[in-house]
């Protein structure tokens, strides 16, 4: 507790914790908030709660095994976060992934992308009083989970995308599910914009709170709809594309206001562009051919061959019991992931255990803009602005 | 049977002589003994810097407008214990108008490692230092607010130094 001057004389501020248990925090965040009646004074993010040492544990691992661990990073973005480590992985090995391999893993990470802007856009209209939105948002997004576990097997923890390629050919008929997906979702997000677009609630609450200009953002290392929303057309698939990402014809949607508001419209503006990402990967999927590079010693044999060629057995074992060893050297990989750039920087030794993972998450970093968001502003806002930030805590303290 | 190893073939960048890249001479021109060494893996230029200059660098870097690194994307530390001077710290940067990337490393001692922070550059390195400081145990010089950031307050080590084991210790 502090003594300040204000207009009216000396007072005194009172500290208020809000969360690690809270609703609107999204996770186990907590906010020691510094509070001049209802004016936000000092806002001061801890954070730890959930953290699980996923990089010390990669370090334990092989290659091939810490793809497990990605998914659990970021559980509502999965395929980001394994196609930017495998990206990494794949660097420091040189090696080439099939095209055919490079459009699936495009059309499911721009899925994902909608998986997660869903969720986002649910739970922050819930925590502002649309209850409704939420509903409406995670009947489309059961969808998603569905085709996720169409391909994968597995609604959430994919672990889908491996080291040179897919695991696993899609089963027949998939893209004819993903294209009743996305022939259904364009009037969908048309229903969330007439329920929120012009709604004067909603206006109120999220318009002119938390601004965040570009000068501030840039220099908080914030990336993703939250800087482009700013007026910064930064988006590593068109700066930097990957897996084939220069193919394809899409724009970077951006705002100038840098507000809660400003955000929403990106975030929803995405929205369709990942759509129209993924209408352009449908076409381009040849109906056959190879998922996975052609290297004897990384990707494991195919089951028929074992049981005839003496060299897929060896290899298989070689690659289940030791892994595979990379050459020594470093690689930063990053991607877009729905939250902004994450980044993979892979280490290796020569050993075939990664010697040092260190995953850039994008929440842990924009979580960082949380007082220049709030700060000055009123208690109730500070639901927005957690909210519109869009963080996983998973992610932000892996 | 190939050997293991050499299954994914060569590297297929081109990569052109580290000396020759425009970032590199632009650092030498500006100061003689900024670069220590320059290496080039994956298209991924590094560049190493002695710790005394990384913060007049970071300023170099950032203000020069022919190099523009507005955006600090990243910092990782590594620890080569038993190797010495034991840790690199690697800042990944971006350049945002000029589309180029850059990663800078330090190589520190595993005695009493510290550092200059580069929060007046970069007000987003404040919790990469943070991390690192609670991870690695590398002190920040200059950093207003060093204190844990993800492990408990009153925990003891830092569990992604090599000495540390990954189950922990006392369990």
């Amino acid at each position: 507790m502090t003594t300040i001057e204000t207009a009216a004389g000396t007072a005194q501020t009172m500290v208020l914790n809000m969360g690690p248990q809270h609703p609107s925090t999204h996770g186990v965040l907590r906010v020691v908030l510094e509070l001049d009646g209802e004016t936000v004074v000092k806002a001061r993010p801890e954070i730890g709660y959930l953290h699980t040492g996923i990089e010390k544990s990669c370090e334990a691992l092989t290659y091939s095994q810490a793809i497990t661990l990605t998914d659990r990073i970021d559980y509502l973005a999965p395929l980001s976060n394994n196609l930017g480590y495998c990206l990494a992985v794949e660097k420091l090995l040189g090696m080439e992934v099939p095209k055919r391999a490079q459009y699936i893993r495009v059309l499911l990470t721009e899925m994902t992308r909608l998986n997660s802007h869903l969720v986002w856009l649910g739970t922050h209209a819930m925590d502002l009083g649309a209850t409704s939105v939420m509903l409406y948002c995670f009947r489309e997004r059961e969808e998603i989970l569905k085709i996720f576990e169409m391909v994968s097997g597995q609604r959430m923890m994919t672990s889908y995308f491996r080291i040179g390629g897919l695991a696993l050919e899609p089963p027949p008929g998939w893209l004819d599910r993903v294209r009743r997906f996305i022939e259904m979702l364009p009037s969908r997000v048309e229903e969330y914009e007439n329920l929120l677009t012009r709604n004067s609630i909603w206006l109120m609450r999220t318009q002119g709170v938390g601004i965040l200009g570009a000068t501030d953002a840039i220099a908080l290392g914030v990336t993703g709809p939250m800087l482009r929303a700013a007026g910064v057309a930064y988006d590593v698939r068109k700066v930097f594309p990957y897996s084939s990402y220069d193919e394809f014809n899409f724009d970077v949607p951006t705002r100038t206001e840098g507000d809660s508001y400003a955000r929403y419209l990106v975030r929803l503006a995405e929205m369709r562009e990942s759509l129209k990402i993924i209408r352009q990967a449908m076409d381009k999927i040849p109906p056959e051919g190879p998922i996975k590079a052609d290297a004897p010693g990384i990707i494991p044999p195919p089951r028929e061959k074992m049981k005839t060629e003496m060299e897929a057995l060896i290899y298989h074992f070689k690659i289940f019991t030791e892994g595979f060893a990379p050459p020594p050297g470093e690689v930063y990989q990053r991607i877009e992931s729905p939250r902004g750039e994450v980044g993979y920087f892979v280490v290796s030794d020569g050993s075939p255990k990664p010697y040092r993972v260190k995953v850039r998450a994008p929440s842990f970093v924009n979580l960082q803009a949380l007082p220049k968001l709030s700060e000055g502003g009123v208690v109730a806002d500070m639901i927005a602005c957690i909210g519109t930030i869009d963080i996983v805590l998973g992610e932000v303290d892996r | 049977l190939e050997p293991l190893t050499n299954a994914a073939g060569p590297p297929k960048v081109t990569d052109r002589p580290v000396e020759e890249h425009p970032i590199v001479q632009n650092l030498r021109a500006w100061d003689d003994r900024a670069v220590a060494e320059a290496s080039q893996f994956r298209g991924e230029l590094t560049i190493v810097l002695p710790p005394e200059r990384l913060r007049r660098a970071a300023e170099y870097l950032q203000a020069e407008p022919g190099l523009q690194f507005d955006l600090l994307s990243d910092i990782s530390a590594v620890d080569r214990f038993p190797i010495e001077p034991r840790f690199e710290v690697n800042y990944h940067l971006v350049s945002i108008p000029l589309r180029q990337t850059l990663r800078l490393r330090v190589w520190i001692s595993g005695q009493d490692p510290a550092l200059d922070t580069l929060i007046p550059v970069w007000p987003t390195a404040n919790w990469h230092e943070r991390e690192i400081y609670d991870l690695f145990g590398i002190r920040f010089e200059g950093h207003p607010d060093l204190h844990r950031i993800l492990m408990p307050d009153d925990w003891e080590g830092h569990p992604l130094r090599k000495d540390y084991p990954v189950e922990g210790f006392g369990t």
